[in-house]
């Protein structure tokens, strides 16, 4: 699986995406600057988190209209596979690969801890290796992680299976207590009409080694390479 | 000639943030107070005297980029 990281001035988990892919492939993924408006041949576009353009008018507008997201939208329409983590699923619903929007957490605070969440879609290349309701933990580290859509756009989330990950409480369900951003419908990561396009809020390349404190995201990297090598 | 872009949350979207200044506006004691909505204003320059066309132009920029309108609506205000 070849893979690239696009890297814009403010992203903070380019070098921790780009690790983790590097585990997961043997080969460390092609870093692209946002100024770039072309990609090499690659299998996956990863879109990693931070604070890209400053989070200036709202979170990854900016970076939505660089000139590298006009290549990656053109990839995404090929079906190459693209990956939005955090601030790349923000980026991802500004430039409109993915339905809905990004808000401030309900509880206004930014949130940066494990948590705990539901697989719920294991049928796409992302979540292929995890268990269909399996409960795994992530941390998550973000102010506008509240995920929101109008209720038609949910319910054909909902209908279309492609709520992928969902935050729950201690007993892993989807309540309010285990809501913790305010999310529609505790949704917590979405894939598009196709499934090969998945942003999450929370950090999978965070969860990767013991010393992270949990190894819960690597069956997603695996995942990836086993249905793009 | 100079644009005035007003965007705001729509309604039902909740806004968490003009919910927290409304409650500091309570304990500040302006019981007077009721639901309180916070946006943004952008003032734009346009070296433009046609006034259609530059309200056209403000709309365009505000779908394109200066509005997220999943969840956001805008008004234009021509000034001057």
């Amino acid at each position: 699986m070849k893979a690239a990281v696009i890297v814009f001035p403010g992203s903070n988990c380019d070098r921790d995406l780009s690790v983790a892919l590097e585990r997961a492939t043997g080969t460390p993924p092609k870093m692209v600057w946002h100024r770039e408006t072309e990609l090499p041949p690659v299998d996956l576009i990863a879109v990693p988190g931070g604070f890209s353009y400053g989070d200036y008018l709202r979170s990854g507008a900016m970076a939505a209209q660089s000139p590298v997201m006009r290549t990656v939208v053109e990839h995404a329409a090929k079906g190459v596979r693209v990956l939005g983590v955090c601030n790349g699923f923000q980026v991802l619903t500004e430039a409109r690969l993915l339905p809905g929007a990004l808000m401030r957490n309900a509880g206004l605070k930014f949130v940066s801890r494990p948590v705990g969440l539901r697989v719920e879609n294991v049928e796409s290349d992302f979540t292929r290796g995890y268990e269909a309701g399996q409960r795994i933990h992530i941390p998550v580290a973000h102010h506008d992680g509240n995920y929101f859509a109008d209720e038609a756009t949910l319910d054909r989330l909902e209908g279309e299976g492609r709520v992928a990950f969902r935050y729950v409480d201690e007993d892993g369900e989807p309540t309010a207590d285990g809501n913790i951003n305010g999310s529609a419908r505790n949704i917590a990561g979405i894939l598009n009409e196709s499934r090969t396009v998945l942003g999450l809020m929370p950090h999978p390349e965070r969860a990767v080694e013991p010393l992270h404190g949990g190894t819960d995201g690597q069956p997603f990297f695996r995942s990836l390479v086993e249905a793009l090598s | 000639m100079k644009a005035k872009v007003h965007v705001t949350l729509k309604k039902g979207v909740l806004d968490p943030q003009g919910k927290a200044i409304g409650n500091a506006l309570h304990s500040l004691g302006f019981g007077n107070v009721g639901e309180v909505r916070q946006g943004k204003v952008i003032e734009i320059e346009l070296a433009e005297t046609d006034r259609s066309k530059a309200e056209a132009a403000v709309r365009t920029m505000c779908e394109k980029l200066l509005a997220n309108t999943v969840i956001e609506d805008y008004a234009v205000e021509l000034v001057g």
